[in-house]
């Protein structure tokens, strides 16, 4: 592998001024322990606020630090609380695989939930122009499966929440179903999206991701009928994945008002948590979902392309994690 | 029923009844053991029965043969529906798109269905297909390039040209950009995008929406935009914005990728008119219901000419709906031989080529199953062709189902045979063809040898070159 990981998360998070002193030294050591040995962590961002991060009861629920909890696990948990996940989304390999094992600590550190791990594809249809470039980025660093699995592999064991791979179903076909599924299972990965497969698609995907372990999120969207809708839920395994809006993955101004009435519509066919996403990117936007009664939200192309962007990792590393940070603080 | 139609009956028996009434001995008879496929029916006389199956050539465009037996249902032939209720040709084909469109592609596989049997819908198209492209197109005998291919001892098959390249707009897209234009209409979506790689599909879309008066959005790559400028203005002149696409190597791949992009966000008032024979259900089989008519002719003007079959057909192979619709009418017919051509680019044993069906894998691409040119990671790989509309990394499903099935053969010839086949038809015959169709021509290089005496072999002549002459220019010595 092209990367030390493990010296370069901690070098890079102890560098960085959105961590400060105090909260620095002691954070690469604690992630992975935190909801064992500490009710509550918090550090100073470079924004100033004060974020708490996680609340004092999640402790008690994860009394065993090795233990993953599954993705409706976590739901299940934060729906107790009467909280709603953040689930980022950033692409693997952009700008770098370093960088992304890091930005998965800082994202797990300012309090995600879940996150969704994108892995670059070179036909990504159902995304726009942010995360596609990400993609392209990544994939002529000359980032591949494998690299991305050993760096998974690596940081899995630091993270606190749990992570769900995002793939198109080419490199998943590549590989063999059943020879795919224990690669991410054993490499720690607790669930997958695989946004272009629809349900009729979907059932030797989830037969071969549930002798894994592993939960298949499925999408429902503003053009699927109710009926179809229901079959949908009723299929997805994890949380349902709304996309907000009728288009491809990407920053929007607003939130659909529809959003609401899809929420209320799934929530009237299903117990089963659901999270909102496609266009979702600022504090505002994830109030507003909350607000709505979504499980939870997800933010994609807003993260990534502060990574991708950024005129170096370190300063990325830092305004994704100013962003995260806000955006848990919108949450319940 | 109409010829042009539509109709959901993939697997017209017709023929096969045809055949088998048929009587045939062809004078001259052959040794037909070079034929890959023989059949009893080649020995069989040809003549009034056949004859007597053939309706009066009607006035509209494409009349077909024909029969009772055509109206089967739902293209299930032996047990084997082309496609089968999930939009699958044995293991290929489906729907693979995000959640978004497949309300979309089940609208519009209904819609598809239901103008199957809409006597107006039919009789409006084929009254188009008539005045407006120009159908039917000639089968041509090619009395020099025959005589190019005999032996020494007089001997070799005899060469005709399906005419595709005399449609409106020069090539057979026009078939189905027409009706699926029709068909967006009844949808009652105004706003059209499509896909275009050469730009034949692109000025074809572009023609029927200037017809309809609709909107049109074109996506072409940046570099095609560049290969095929002649057709970029085309498409504008004919009130079409060309969006240029950079993604990617910003060739065909890319192009269709963004036009699904568009179609995943604008689904509600767009129609996307897919170019080939390829993407998710239904579009790889109502394409191929849109070509048809080709081989429906072709069926007809053979029967005209000499009272029998074709016995080989060849035809070039980038998505594949030239082919398909060559192919479909004679699927059956398994004394026909069908060949498809892919584009070797500089050698199928170099990275710089098209020849997906020779090379490739299974894989998914752009909402379907099929064969695909992609890397150890399962990323896909960029193709090579000197022609852009063969310049593609998959392939329509249903190639890869006759290929597998071992109905149909796929060879590959490259840019340079191709060329090579350009100057070579254009100073023999008269007519330039498009450098798509010079694949299929030139591979008459390495088949004619192969054939016995008076095997008539049907090329699909898909399209005119006038587009790829400035390309041609850079290569060739005239």
């Amino acid at each position: 592998m092209a990367f030390a990981l493990k010296a370069a998360a901690a070098a890079s998070i102890s560098a960085s001024p959105a961590a400060s002193t105090a909260g620095a030294s002691s954070l690469s050591s604690v992630v992975p322990m935190r909801r064992a040995s500490m009710g509550r962590v918090s550090f100073r961002g470079a924004a100033g606020p004060v974020v708490a991060i996680r609340a004092a009861s999640v402790a008690a629920a994860a009394a065993v630090a090795e233990h993953k909890r599954s993705i409706s696990g976590t739901f299940a948990d934060l729906k107790e609380q009467g909280k709603v996940a953040l689930v980022p989304f950033i692409t693997a390999g952009d700008p770098d695989l370093a960088t992304t094992a890091k930005a998965l600590k800082i994202l797990d550190a300012c309090g995600s939930d879940v996150i969704e791990l994108g892995v670059p594809y070179s036909d990504p249809l159902a995304d726009g122009p942010v995360i596609q470039a990400s993609a392209t980025r990544a994939l002529a660093k000359g980032t591949t499966f494998e690299d991305v699995i050993s760096m998974v592999k690596e940081v899995v064991p630091q993270l606190s929440c749990p992570l769900a791979l995002f793939t198109y179903y080419n490199p998943i076909l590549k590989r063999g179903i059943p020879n795919f599924m224990t690669i991410v299972k054993e490499a720690g990965v607790q669930g997958l999206v695989v946004p272009d497969v629809p349900l009729e698609e979907t059932d030797i995907l989830r037969s071969e991701a549930s002798k894994n372990n592993l939960e298949l999120v499925l999408l429902t969207t503003p053009t699927t009928p109710k009926e179809r809708m229901e079959k949908i839920a009723e299929a997805s395994e994890g949380f349902i994945y709304l996309v907000s809006t009728v288009g491809v993955t990407g920053a929007r101004t607003n939130v659909s008002t529809k959003v609401q009435s899809l929420l209320e519509e799934i929530k009237q066919a299903t117990e089963k948590p659901v999270a909102v996403g496609f266009g979702v990117s600022t504090p505002e936007h994830v109030k507003q979902i909350a607000e709505w009664g979504a499980d939870g939200v997800i933010v994609g192309s807003a993260m990534v392309r502060l990574l991708g962007e950024a005129a170096s990792p370190e300063e990325g590393l830092k305004k994704l994690e100013e962003l995260a940070k806000n955006l848990k603080s919108a949450l319940p | 029923m109409a010829a042009s139609g539509i109709t959901t009956s993939s697997y017209p028996t017709t023929t096969a009844a045809a055949a088998a009434a048929a009587a045939s001995s062809r004078p001259a008879a052959p040794t037909r053991s070079a034929l890959r496929v023989p059949s009893a029916a080649v020995h069989r006389k040809r003549g009034s029965v056949a004859a007597a199956a053939m309706p009066p050539p009607k006035a509209v465009a494409g009349a077909e043969v024909a029969s009772p037996a055509t109206e089967r249902a739902n293209g299930a032939v032996a047990g084997l529906a082309r496609p089968d209720a999930m939009g699958r040709f044995g293991k290929f084909g489906g729907k693979y798109v995000p959640e978004t469109l497949m309300h979309a592609l089940t609208q519009l596989e209904a819609a598809f269905h239901a103008l199957a049997t809409d006597h107006e819908f039919q009789k409006e198209l084929d009254g188009i297909l008539k005045d407006y492209v120009g159908r039917e197109t000639p089968l041509y005998f090619a009395e020099r390039l025959t005589e190019h291919y005999k032996r020494a001892d007089g001997t070799g098959p005899m060469i005709y040209l399906k005419r595709e390249d005399l449609n409106h707009t020069g090539a057979h897209k026009i078939n189905n950009a027409v009706a699926q234009a029709l068909l967006a209409k009844r949808l009652g979506k105004e706003r059209i995008i499509a896909e275009t790689g050469a730009g034949q599909h692109g000025v074809a879309t572009a023609t029927v929406c200037a017809r309809f008066g609709m909107q049109c959005i074109i996506y072409m790559g940046a570099q095609d935009m560049e290969r095929q400028a002649l057709n970029v203005f085309r498409m504008r002149l004919l009130g079409a914005e060309v969006r240029a696409v950079h993604s990617g190597t910003a060739t065909l791949k890319d192009a269709t990728s963004e036009a699904i992009r568009d179609w995943v966000t604008n689904v509600e008032n767009t129609h996307y008119i897919l170019g080939s024979v390829a993407g998710p259900h239904p579009y790889p089989m109502m394409v191929r219901e849109f070509h048809k008519v080709i081989g429906k002719e072709t069926r007809r003007q053979a029967m005209d000419k000499w009272g029998g079959k074709p016995d080989v057909l060849v035809a070039c192979v980038g998505g594949g709906s030239n082919a398909m619709g060559l192919f479909h009418e004679f699927v059956d017919d398994q004394d026909v031989r069908l060949i498809g051509v892919e584009a070797a680019g500089h050698g199928v044993d170099t990275d710089k080529h098209a020849a997906t069906l020779t090379k490739g894998e299974v894989g998914v691409l752009h909402g379907s199953l099929s064969y695909l040119l992609q890397d150890d990671d399962g990323q896909v790989i960029e193709p090579h062709s000197i022609s852009a509309g063969l310049d593609y990394p998959g392939v329509g499903p249903e190639h890869s189902f006759l290929k597998d099935i071992g109905r149909a053969e796929y060879d590959s010839v490259t840019d340079q045979e191709a060329l090579d086949a350009f100057k070579r038809v254009s100073r023999l015959e008269g007519i330039i063809p498009a450098l798509e169709t010079s694949h299929a021509l030139a591979y008459l290089e390495k088949l004619c040898p192969t054939l016995p005496d008076g095997v008539r072999v049907v090329v699909n002549c898909s399209g005119r070159g006038d587009k790829d002459v400035h390309t041609a220019s850079k290569y060739l010595d005239v």
